[in-house]
């Protein structure tokens, strides 16, 4: 079976600095892939590129065997991707229902409608997906004045409507208390396992990544310097000097 | 067209530059320290004109009587800018930023009429300088000597403002507080005492613009606003904060539009600035030296969402607004039309500017080309005036697809600032195209047919027009195309990231918004027989925003209140009294420092707190 996500060759340079260099992974369907690194490593350069928000120098970004280089952030989600950011996006003046009814509706192509009401129409439809990400009691809250730990599972419930093949999670428990990071992603690899999402993300609680992620990346200077099951990545040497100091 | 004449134009459009380039100096600093768009700023340029002639008099036409006449203007003007931050802005530094704007708006009213008082209605002749009266010979041409100083002095202006940024603490302030004004806060510097010394400066700016133009041009009422729109687009073209694009932009636009003259295509002077502002600001969206706008922190209070009005509260007025022409007297009717097409007006520019995040300062431009396209197609076509009432609307629409593409591209102050550039491009066409529009004297004879001459039945036709216009935009906004417009304003990169296309809703909205407003300036024509380009006017654009503003921008009804209020407040003020402008302007002062949140936003938030008592 060919990978969900496949990743060939990236890379990316701002004016002499080489961000990122001859980047290859791949993700599988079901599968948890973590793409870690130090601040600087190039993750999030590398992760703009493959939601198009950012052009590659040179790469293929292959989704399902098709090369997604080039197209707009919308039309990668038209695909079947699903997002969430570094720093949560939602729509602070619509409730937090409401903001998974946008995500259903552009899933469905309804958004032109000019005179249908949007309040009438996918409520089970976002119910559910909210009730998944236990946010189904704080349903008719607007988004901007919602905890942040919150707005991250909103953004996972945008992505949900999407019905993704594949989720891509910029730092996904950034700024959440520890044992809601680990519930989050916990709930994330149970809703891929049991769909075949293929997930990509970045992360820098170690605990989340060695406990959740299937499969590892390193990337280091924005060179991929090391990649496996967690056992492997934790015990190998590059990772343990990029991270520790040479000394060890 | 000799070289020697081309010469001359262009010497005298770089005299015109430096003018335009003081105030527009004055307009940047100001925006760049305290985000807010002076509107007044073109008030303080006629006030430096109309102190100087004063002080001239006084002081007599000698050397140092006039040049002493025109510093002391100046900082007049400067002492005015130190009122208006202290008594009005400082008190809603906190309110949003559209609110700042409506009390500029008001203090726009208010300077004006306080000139209207002080020096009447006549164009004042000042004298010419003494001892520059004369002229020298460049090439067989005569050249005013003034010019020529004139041009000297903007560059020199230039240098220091330059020096007093560069080489001074309180110009180091200045920049850092242009770049982060929060950390400039944190940093314990007192805000207040920077903001007044930064309205000074800028006010001082304006004023000496005026002042200097005593021997060119004659103080008159009208110059307001008419300066203000040319300070916009040279901060615009030049890119905002930056003092050296603005006396860029100003030689650009000031030498072609001399040119616009020496070649003999007097009329394209009015439409070649803002051709020139919409094409720099399409290939460069933040102005030929400017830099992408800072982020504001603070800002980041979300707009409240918006409830869908109840079914019972449009019926009920309905059945009100029915049986009213039964009871009263035709003047009510008359009144009620004109309140029931600039509600639609200002619906429509709520519709793009509340819930779709595009503020337009040229709102008018839909609305007047509305009025005039149903008087073209009535008296020039030919058309029944059904049929022309009719399609005026999809006019305006077509102008709005057009002028539409262009604004989606933009965003915040800059997509304002083109909206009013297109509006004064419409506003040019139809002030200059005499054997269509009747250029200044506008058209006459538009009455209804015969069976819509009676006011009484007008009103029924203007009201169901009217109010059709209203339902739709309404229902439109709770539609999941609504939705998407707010969407896009809360977060456009979470809108992209779910597939949606921004810009293609928002230019929908701006043409389904542009049609009604046409719709509302066809019923308006109809309903006065005659129109003048006063329809397309940057005032009536004004108009509209602080309607809206005035009602509240994050509530459904308050454009329909604010409509409703201005119309009857002006109408009555106007009976009363020759200073009405000033009236509402200071009545509209007094609900912005009252009311932050608008009419109905005010209204609601007692309403709540009594609920809670």
């Amino acid at each position: 079976m060919s990978a969900v996500l496949q990743v060939e060759g990236l890379r990316k340079a701002f004016g002499g600095v080489q961000a990122v260099a001859d980047v290859s992974f791949a993700v599988d369907a079901g599968e948890l892939l973590a793409l870690i690194g130090p601040n600087g490593a190039g993750k999030s350069t590398c992760f703009n590129m493959l939601n198009g928000q950012l052009a590659p120098d040179n790469g293929v970004v292959r989704l399902g065997g098709r090369d997604i280089v080039g197209l707009s952030p919308r039309a990668i989600w038209r695909l079947g991707v699903g997002r969430t950011f570094q720093i949560t996006a939602t729509f602070s003046s619509l409730s937090v229902r409401e903001n998974i009814q946008m995500a259903l509706y552009s899933h469905a192509g309804r958004l032109r409608a000019l005179f249908a009401r949007f309040g009438a129409a996918l409520v089970p439809e976002a119910d559910a997906l909210l009730e998944q990400v236990g946010m189904l009691d704080q349903a008719t809250r607007p988004c901007g004045v919602l905890a942040y730990g919150d707005l991250k599972r909103v953004e996972l419930a945008m992505a949900l409507a999407n019905q993704p093949r594949l989720l891509l999670m910029d730092e996904p428990t950034a700024g959440m208390a520890p044992r809601e990071r680990v519930a989050l992603m916990e709930l994330t690899a149970r809703l891929a396992r049991a769909r075949g999402i293929a997930v990509l993300f970045t992360e820098h609680d170690m605990d989340v990544v060695f406990g959740q992620a299937d499969r590892i990346v390193v990337l280091d200077r924005g060179v991929l310097i090391a990649g496996g099951t967690p056992e492997e990545v934790r015990t190998n040497e590059a990772v343990r000097a990029v991270y520790l100091g040479s000394a060890h | 067209m000799s070289f020697a004449s081309i010469l001359i134009q262009l010497l005298n459009g770089l005299a015109a530059a430096s003018s335009l380039f003081l105030v527009s100096a004055g307009l940047s600093l100001i925006f760049g320290v305290t985000r807010i768009v002076n509107f007044a700023h073109g008030s303080l340029y006629m006030l430096g004109l109309y102190i100087a002639y004063s002080l001239i008099e006084m002081l007599g036409r000698t050397p140092l009587g006039f040049w002493g006449g025109v510093v002391l203007a100046a900082l007049a003007v400067g002492l005015v800018g130190i009122v208006i931050e202290t008594a009005v802005l400082r008190r809603i530094y906190r309110a949003p930023e559209l609110f700042q704007l409506l009390a500029t708006f008001a203090i726009v009213l208010v300077i004006k009429d306080a000139a209207l008082f002080a020096w009447g209605p006549e164009d004042l002749v000042g004298p010419r300088a003494p001892g520059l009266g004369g002229a020298v010979e460049i090439l067989g041409k005569r050249i005013p000597v003034y010019d020529l100083l004139l041009i000297a002095i903007g560059p020199l202006v230039l240098a220091i403002m330059h020096l007093l940024l560069r080489r001074t603490r309180w110009g180091a302030l200045v920049r850092a507080a242009t770049q982060d004004r929060e950390m400039v806060g944190a940093l314990g510097v007192d805000q207040a005492k920077l903001f007044t010394s930064v309205f000074f400066v800028g006010a001082v700016l304006a004023g000496l613009g005026g002042a200097l133009q005593i021997p060119r041009e004659p103080a008159n009422l009208d110059l307001d606003l008419s300066v203000i729109a040319d300070a916009f687009v040279v901060t615009v073209v030049g890119g905002l904060g930056s003092l050296g694009g603005a006396l860029l932009a100003a030689v650009l636009i000031g030498v072609a539009k001399a040119f616009c003259i020496g070649l003999g295509f007097s009329k394209l002077t009015l439409v070649a600035e803002f051709v020139i502002m919409g094409v720099v600001l399409v290939a460069r969206p933040y102005g030929l030296l400017g830099k992408p706008q800072a982020v504001a922190r603070t800002a980041g209070e979300a707009p409240p969402p918006l409830s869908p009005p109840r079914w019972q509260f449009p019926v009920g007025w309905i059945a009100v607004l029915a049986v009213i022409p039964l009871l009263t007297d035709q003047y009510v009717s008359v009144v009620l039309i004109d309140i029931a097409c600039f509600a639609l007006f200002a619906v429509s520019l709520h519709f793009i500017m509340g819930p779709a995040g595009m503020v337009s300062f040229g709102h008018a431009a839909y609305f007047g080309l509305g009025a005039y396209a149903g008087a073209v197609l009535f008296k020039k076509a030919g058309l029944p005036m059904e049929a022309a009432l009719l399609l005026a609307p999809f006019c305006a629409g077509l102008f709005a697809v057009v002028y539409g593409w262009f604004c989606v591209r933009l965003s915040g102050v800059y997509l304002a600032m083109l909206t009013l550039a297109f509006a004064q491009i419409s506003w040019s066409i139809v002030f200059q195209w005499d054997a269509l529009t009747g250029g200044s004297n506008g058209m006459v004879g538009i009455w209804p047919a015969a069976w819509l001459a009676d006011k009484g039945v007008y009103y029924y036709v203007a009201l169901g027009l009217c109010g059709a216009g209203i339902a739709v935009l309404w229902r439109v906004l709770f539609s999941p195309f609504g939705y998407v417009l707010r969407a896009g304003r809360d977060s456009p990169l979470r809108a992209e990231a779910i597939g949606i296309d921004v810009r293609g809703f928002q230019w929908a909205a701006f043409v389904l918004a542009g049609t009604c407003a046409g719709l509302a300036g066809a019923v308006f024509a109809f309903s006065k027989g005659s129109i003048s380009p006063s329809v397309v006017s940057i005032g009536q654009s004004t108009d509209g925003l602080v309607m809206v503003l005035l009602g509240g921008v994050d509530t459904l009804v308050g454009p329909v209140v604010g409509a409703a209020v201005f119309t009857w407040l002006r109408d009555a003020l106007a009976r009363e009294t020759d200073f009405w402008r000033a009236g509402l302007g200071l009545v509209i002062l007094l609900i912005v420092l009252l009311f932050p949140q608008g009419l109905v936003g005010g209204l609601k938030a007692l309403y709540a707190r009594w609920r809670a008592a």
